[in-house]
């Protein structure tokens, strides 16, 4: 292999947010003319590493070099003069403007919107993309939202791009596109970094790898030369068996039934059309989609949470008595009775109070208990620290406000309150988003117990791998509706990813 | 492009964790910078010796008995009406209505020492004032709190402009009330009879609005730390989807905290008319209910902590209005004291929040550059 | 009869604070800076043009001034007056990122003080021996009209009958119009207010923009003060009398849904619902009035819930409007 000139070379990075270091002596290059992928699990200081490249973050230490010189990047405009573009995680668009305006925005030429139309059109043309300039970024669908941003990258004439996990809201079909797009892109001598912890995507995609694991620098190398298991042992730093433990379920029956299931959002969207499954009891229900299809308006109705246009959901009792759950508020559901635990996707906006205590969080669900006015600061706080020590949560006391907690130990507060009610029913949304390995399996662990202890666990999921290793049944959810039922055991990827994006997945190779 | 290797000079990084002696160490130089600079204004403009102006200050506030007396009263009705604010606030409800919920119970009270004076027994009469200051303060408080918890509507402004629908009203019913017509004032209520007074205890005019205030400092603290109802109200104004997942009904907590608040307002609002002044104005609550917001924001919604913050802010009002009437100048100098400390308490919290770091620069850079920045 | 020629000019003149104001506040909130100190501005505003006018007017004598200085000395001094304000509350809340509802009471609170200080106390400052502030001298500049405007009747009386300021309040809305929707600039700075991360990251200096729509807005909203006491007021200053118009130009802002275009007839609405209680018959009750005097404080509470039950994309505050931005946030 020839010497080529780095078009990026970081160097020693170190970036600290208050005590947490997110990374650390950090090196990294990027060249023209390749797709480089960065790997590594969440935390492990991917974004907040090119975060710095687009001037977003400001480096404690170290050096940055664009094709050989050293330079400063204090902000995104200077990235953009070095000809970085960066398309993050979550869209950097204003909503009430539109596509024109906000690939406009931040240049200095005179206002002229009717140019700058032209010019994105030109762009399109040239790489296939489908976006009206003069459309309203509220009305927009993620995917268009992400193209509106890699336009707004190439209108900059940039040349080094960064895409922080693209695929994660995309459809197999606009994966696709997008791939190719980036190929075109490479091909053009473009430098393009893609952030994303897939290894298929980065087999699929990448010329070469580059790893981090907890905010360190492990190693880069060609695509060709390694595999997926190496790469993800070299993420983790172990060598890894992904085993997730699926005992049988006992003495199965029906718990939670959900009949002809419609919910409309607040902007008359139909979220969930005509819905009907039955959860049964010591059973692992997964629930597998595409994001944004449904999933979280079909777990807050259960909980009582999502108001709903037609359709019924039904609490099972043990002996076989039905009570209609619809239009009760998560308080009534709980005053008839039904022990239903939810551990919704948004930890820190929903499940708990960042700015609270350990303690004061584990009385969310008991402030009410006992006689009186004034709430019971005992019970919560033994519950709290019987959370702390059975699930290892890492946390200097159970006075510490849960923000300052790592995404972990977030989550194993927030499964640990839920679990501790003796649910029956038990309710769960990307529990294991943003954890470790370790963390993660601690979680699986903890859902494993539930079920053998009987409860009815719905299992929200993005990463298919676990999904049809943990789910005793898999429901796939496409568009609102039901795309199929399909048993855990058996199941291939495959078939529940075409059933992911085509009712009924049948037709899929056409 | 031309400074490509130039750094920022310093950059902000969020503090994790302040011991608590560090932040109070940080507040208290905020303080007494604010004080200096406050010395400096009062210098310049009456030319005196700043020792000497502090000396004008710490007479004017407690030179007396009588002016001891005089700034517990101005304490307890300004730390009334930041205790009454506070279970608002910590709702994250900018409830800037205070004025209008005072003067709302105030007008009620004086309507019923006026209406009721030669009906009722004393006592009845007492009973009666308090309900329906109470009640009035809470209406007034209730109805934006409806609307926000309904549609979301802008508290802020709604409960800012009530303030002056209340200001109206009074003005309405003093020129209703005047004695003697045509004065557009209603002058001493009862002066003859004292009905519907509340009583001096110990003979002191001051001391039974002080205690209720106590009373109610007590009150506010364990409500909102230790009570069911103070948790929900913390819980909503963290988050309201938390409140939601956790069955908390979020409307119902914003209406019976404001009703709460309301009512508190109200109460100082008879004690200013019934316990004290017996008369009534459009500028009764003199801007309190703003310097309230203030005062319960700074300590940081801790009613033990608002008793120093207020205390403060009324210790230098009364000592400014001191140092106006012994230069001559105008009364609204305390108000300038009272924005300089704030702006300096206010501005401090940020060096509580976050640490400025200096950028330490390598020495191969600095010789390249040929130092041209000093760090 | 109600006598329209006489009321439109007044409510007019009562609307030209009002609209300094709501462009100046409209401004600021676009940068996403919820400015509630802009009642003490305008305090602060008028005052320093008090002070400036006043000390020109006690060192020379009427028959000498000259129209440039007698003109140029208060609008200068209200203008640096105002700006040193909006910089305060620059200070506070965007570099150190104090919550701004409470800097900007606090902001009123001092303002409000320092304009009835030193109206209260700048005779006895200055040392000088004149019973009370009545720029009288200067008034006559700031009023002075267009000469044929007398002449031409009823659409003279309704359209020429206003000193500069009112007039430089309307194209200052108008320049405020363009300048939010048609230049880069002013999307640059809705961007800001919207959402500032995003602006960052599309290298938008957000600091700079807050700092500068919030001054610029704050020596606009001074304007309006000096308006008031200039040319309204006669030139005579007295406690207090500006009253709760900043509050009300606050309000204006939510009325015209962030438009300054639209401000200007809402201002002239709200100006006549100010006065309206001095053209409606009331014979000798005095009380009534005072409950007509409510009119522009309910109307903005039914504008308030109207506007929140309609709840429009395009109708709603800049986003990030009470919020401190700080890039580094996680």
């Amino acid at each position: 292999m020839k010497e080529k000139q780095a078009a990026v070379q970081m160097r020693n990075i170190t970036k600290r947010f208050g005590s947490v270091v997110a990374n650390d002596k950090c090196w990294l290059d990027i060249y023209h003319g390749e797709i480089l992928a960065l790997l590594g699990e969440n935390g492990s200081g991917k974004t907040t590493m090119m975060n710095m490249l687009s001037g977003i973050y400001y480096p404690d230490e170290g050096q940055i070099s664009i094709n050989g010189k050293p330079v400063s990047i204090r902000s995104p405009k200077d990235a953009f003069g070095y000809g970085i573009g960066m398309i993050h995680q979550h869209f950097k668009l204003v909503d009430v403007l539109t596509a024109a305006e906000n690939i406009t925005l931040g240049l200095e030429e005179k206002l002229d919107l009717r140019s700058v139309s032209k010019k994105v059109r030109e762009i399109c043309d040239k790489y296939g993309f489908e976006v009206d300039p003069e459309q309203k970024i509220y009305d927009m669908s993620v995917s268009q939202k992400q193209t509106v941003e890699i336009v707004k990258v190439l209108y900059r004439g940039a040349d080094i791009l960064i895409l922080d996990e693209p695929t994660a809201v995309l459809t197999p079909q606009e994966t696709d596109k997008l791939f190719a797009v980036l190929r075109n892109m490479r091909d053009d001598g473009k430098a393009i970094v893609i952030i994303t912890h897939k290894m298929h995507e980065v087999e699929d995609l990448s010329d070469r790898v580059a790893i981090l694991r907890h905010g360190q620098f492990v190693g880069d190398m060609l695509t060709k030369d390694t595999n997926a298991q190496e790469m993800t042992n070299m993420m983790v730093g172990h060598p890894v068996t992904l085993n997730i433990d699926r005992p049988d379920p006992v003495n199965p029956k029906p718990r939670i039934e959900v009949k002809n299931l419609t919910v409309r959002s607040m902007d008359g969207i139909v979220k969930l059309d005509d819905v009907s499954f039955t959860a049964n009891s010591g059973e692992i229900l997964g629930i597998a989609g595409i994001s944004g299809c449904g999933q979280k308006e079909l777990l807050e109705a259960i909980a009582g949470l999502q108001p709903t246009e037609k359709g019924s959901i039904c609490y099972i009792t043990d002996e076989g008595k039905k009570e209609e759950l619809l239009g009760k508020d998560p308080l009534e559901i709980a005053e008839m009775g039904v022990a239903l635990s939810f551990v919704p996707e948004d930890r820190l906006g929903m499940g708990l109070v960042g700015n609270m205590d350990l303690s004061d969080n584990m009385m969310l669900r008991s402030f009410r208990r006992g006689k009186g006015v004034f709430t019971d600061r005992r019970t919560p706080k033994k519950l709290a620290e019987t959370v702390v020590q059975e699930l290892e949560v890492n946390t200097p006391g159970v006075s510490t406000p849960v923000r300052r907690l790592s995404g972990g130990n977030v989550q194993k507060v927030l499964v640990g309150r839920e679990i501790s009610s003796a649910p029956t029913v038990l309710l769960t949304a990307y529990a294991v988003r943003g954890l470790d390995i370790n963390s993660s399996y601690t979680i699986y662990d903890l859902i494993n117990r539930q079920k053998a202890q009987g409860v009815a666990v719905i299992y929200v999921g993005e990463d298919l791998d676990v999904l049809l290793e943990l789910s005793d049944r898999i429901l796939v959810l496409c568009g609102g509706k039901v795309s199929g039922i399909v048993p855990g055991r058996g199941a291939t990827k495959r078939d529940v990813g075409m059933m992911m994006t085509r009712l009924g997945g049948n037709k899929a190779d056409e | 492009m031309n400074n490509k290797t130039k750094e920022p000079l310093f950059h902000i990084v969020k503090r994790d964790n302040l011991p608590w002696y560090h932040a109070w160490g940080i507040r208290f130089l905020a303080i007494v910078l604010s004080l200096v600079l406050c010395a400096l204004v009062t210098t310049l403009t009456t030319g005196e010796n700043p020792i000497s102006v502090f000396g004008t200050i710490i007479s004017g506030a407690v030179g007396t008995k009588r002016r001891v007396w005089i700034l517990l009263q101005n304490l307890a009705i300004l730390l009334g009406i930041s205790l009454a604010v506070t279970p608002a606030f910590k709702m994250r409800f900018w409830n800037i209505g205070a004025e209008g919920q005072v003067l709302a119970g105030s007008l009620a009270s004086a309507a019923c020492m006026i209406l009721l004076g030669n009906k009722l027994p004393n006592g009845a009469l007492i009973a009666v004032i308090v309900l329906c200051g109470v009640l009035a303060g809470a209406v007034w408080a209730v109805i934006p709190a409806i609307f926000k918890a309904k549609w979301n509507t802008n508290e802020t402004l709604f409960t800012l402009m009530m303030n002056y629908v209340a200001t109206q009203l009074v003005a309405y019913y003093i020129i209703i009330w005047e004695v003697p017509k045509g004065s557009g004032t209603v002058g001493i209520i009862n002066a003859s009879t004292e009905a519907g007074w509340f009583p001096m205890l110990g003979g002191n005019r001051y001391l039974l609005n002080v205690l209720i205030i106590a009373a109610m400092t007590i009150f506010v603290y364990f409500y909102l730390n230790y009570s069911k109802h103070g948790y929900e109200i913390a819980v909503v104004g963290e988050s309201e989807r938390t409140a939601r997942y956790v069955g908390i009904k979020v409307e119902r907590v914003i209406i019976r905290t404001l009703l709460l608040s309301g009512a508190l307002c109200g109460l100082v609002g008879i004690l200013l008319v019934a316990g004290t002044s017996h008369t009534i104005t459009t500028t009764l609550a003199g801007g309190q209910g703003f310097t309230a917001v203030m005062v319960s924001w700074l300590a940081k919604f801790n009613p033990i902590a608002m008793i120093f913050t207020s205390l403060l802010l009324v210790f230098m009002g009364r000592g400014a209005s001191e140092v106006s009437t012994v230069f001559g100048l105008n009364q609204a100098f305390s108000d300038i004291l009272t924005g300089i400390i704030i702006f300096f308490i206010i501005g401090c919290e940020f060096f509580l929040r976050y640490r400025v770091s200096f950028r330490k620069r390598e020495k191969s850079e600095i010789a390249e550059k040929g130092g041209e920045q000093h760090v | 009869m109600f006598d329209f020629t006489a009321f439109i000019p007044r409510a007019i003149m009562q609307g030209i604070p009002l609209l300094y104001g709501s462009t100046g506040e409209t401004l600021t909130e676009k940068s996403g800076n919820l400015n509630l100190g802009i009642a003490g501005i305008m305090y602060v505003g008028a005052i320093s043009g008090v002070i400036g006018s006043f000390l020109y007017e006690q060192s020379t004598t009427a028959a000498e001034m000259n129209a440039f200085l007698a003109i140029g000395i208060p609008v200068l001094s209200c203008l640096v007056g105002s700006l040193l304000m909006g910089l305060i509350y620059c200070f506070l809340t965007v570099t150190l990122r104090a919550n701004q509802n409470v800097t900007g009471l606090a902001l009123t609170t001092f303002g409000v003080g320092f304009g009835n200080f030193f109206g209260g106390s700048l005779i006895k400052l200055s040392g000088s021996d004149v019973p009370s502030i009545a720029l009288s001298a200067t008034h006559k500049y700031f009023a002075a009209k267009l000469p044929f405007a007398a002449k031409l009747g009823w659409f003279g009386k309704i359209f020429l009958n206003y000193g500069f300021l009112a007039y430089l309040a309307v194209i200052v809305a108008f320049i405020a119009a363009h300048v939010l929707n048609k230049t880069r600039t002013g999307l640059h700075l809705r961007a800001v207010g919207e959402n500032p991360q995003t602006a960052d990251a599309a290298g938008i200096n957000v600091q700079k923009y807050k700092y500068l729509a919030t001054c610029i807005g704050s020596m606009i909203a001074g304007l309006g003060g000096l308006y008031y006491v200039m040319d309204y007021a006669a030139g005579v200053w007295s406690n207090d009398a500006f009253g709760d118009r900043g509050w009300l130009a606050i309000a204006l802002v939510i009325f015209t849904l962030w438009k300054p275009n639209w401000g200007i007839l809402s201002s002239f609405l709200f100006g006549g619902l100010y006065i309206l209680y001095i053209f409606i018959p009331t014979g000798t009750n005095l009380a009534t009035k005072e409950l007509y005097k409510m009119l522009p404080y309910v109307v903005t509470i039914i504008v308030l819930v109207i506007t929140s039950m309609r709840n429009k994309r395009e109708n709603q505050p800049p986003a990030s409007l009470g919020l401190a931005y700080f890039r580094e946030e996680r």
